[in-house]
């Protein structure tokens, strides 16, 4: 008999939906960690196809390709359909370095007219609209686990941690929304 | 929770995201092999300590990731400003005690 390994993702099967808020699982996706001079932002935009953006706080989305500003020479991008971010940096000569992550994190999707209480449960972000509209995205904290959190909508955030943070991520954000 | 003004992020972030970095404005010395040992030992153990103003370095870890500087004062626990990593030290005559 055959033996057929499967890959399983790190918070397979675990999902959340109580009054006002759901908890999902985000497939798996490819990411980079890209770090750069501003000398290089231009011919890696190019190559990534979408603005690698330049503004604290700021994320920069084109289908399902994202860039998030995490600091003034880093981006987390991100690519749901799975593309090799990484080979599309490799013919990019000006100096950069791109680091495939894509197994070393996990997304969380955090959707609800709750959304914003439960995350701040764990995250001592300011996450109004008026200080945290959408589109803004920051690297974070969320309890004692480093997260980089997106706001992809009014009610709808995406959480990205380490894959070994996501157990504890994923039971904290549970915890809190079952606080009604 | 105090909140912190981060000079790369432009805007004020909790605390939680930081972390302190020992003093600021210290120079290394640029003949280190030669200094006498007293000497070597001013620049790398003794620190200013002050009650008042005191000039720090602090770091964005779980934000921008940067270092930059901050002048505090040690009664108050107030962050007076901050800067960014290069700019020089700020007037204290120029700073906003209250």
């Amino acid at each position: 008999m055959a033996e057929i390994a499967r890959r399983m993702s790190a918070l397979e099967g675990r999902a959340y939906e109580g009054p006002g808020i759901a908890l999902t699982p985000d497939p798996p996706a490819s990411r980079l960690s890209l770090r750069a001079p501003e000398a290089s932002l231009s011919a890696l935009s190019k190559a990534l196809g979408l603005t690698l953006p330049d503004k604290p706080k700021t994320a920069a989305a084109d289908g399902s390709r994202a860039a998030l500003w995490l600091g003034p020479d880093e981006w987390l991008v991100i690519d749901e359909e799975c593309a090799d971010l990484a080979a599309l940096c490799a013919s990019v000569s000006a100096l950069h370095s791109a680091v495939d992550i894509s197994h070393r994190n996990t997304a969380i999707l955090v959707t609800g007219e709750r959304a914003e209480d439960v995350l701040g449960a764990g995250c001592p972000q300011d996450l109004s609209p008026t200080r945290f509209p959408v589109g803004a995205a920051s690297r974070t904290v969320f309890g004692k686990a480093e997260i980089v959190l997106w706001r992809i909508g009014e009610e709808a955030f995406r959480i990205e941690c380490w894959r070994s943070f996501s157990d504890y991520v994923f039971s904290l954000l549970e915890k809190a929304a079952r606080e009604a | 929770m105090l909140l912190i003004h981060c000079p790369y992020c432009e805007e004020e972030r909790p605390e939680l995201e930081f972390r302190h970095a020992g003093e600021a404005h210290i120079a290394r010395p640029e003949n280190i092999a030669e200094i006498a040992d007293e000497a070597f030992q001013r620049y790398f153990f003794i620190r200013a300590n002050p009650k008042g103003v005191t000039f720090e370095r602090w770091r964005h870890i779980h934000g921008c990731g940067r270092f930059f500087n901050a002048a505090r004062d040690t009664v108050s626990d107030r962050f007076l400003m901050t800067y960014r990593v290069g700019e020089p030290k700020p007037d204290l005559r120029k700073i906003d005690r209250k």
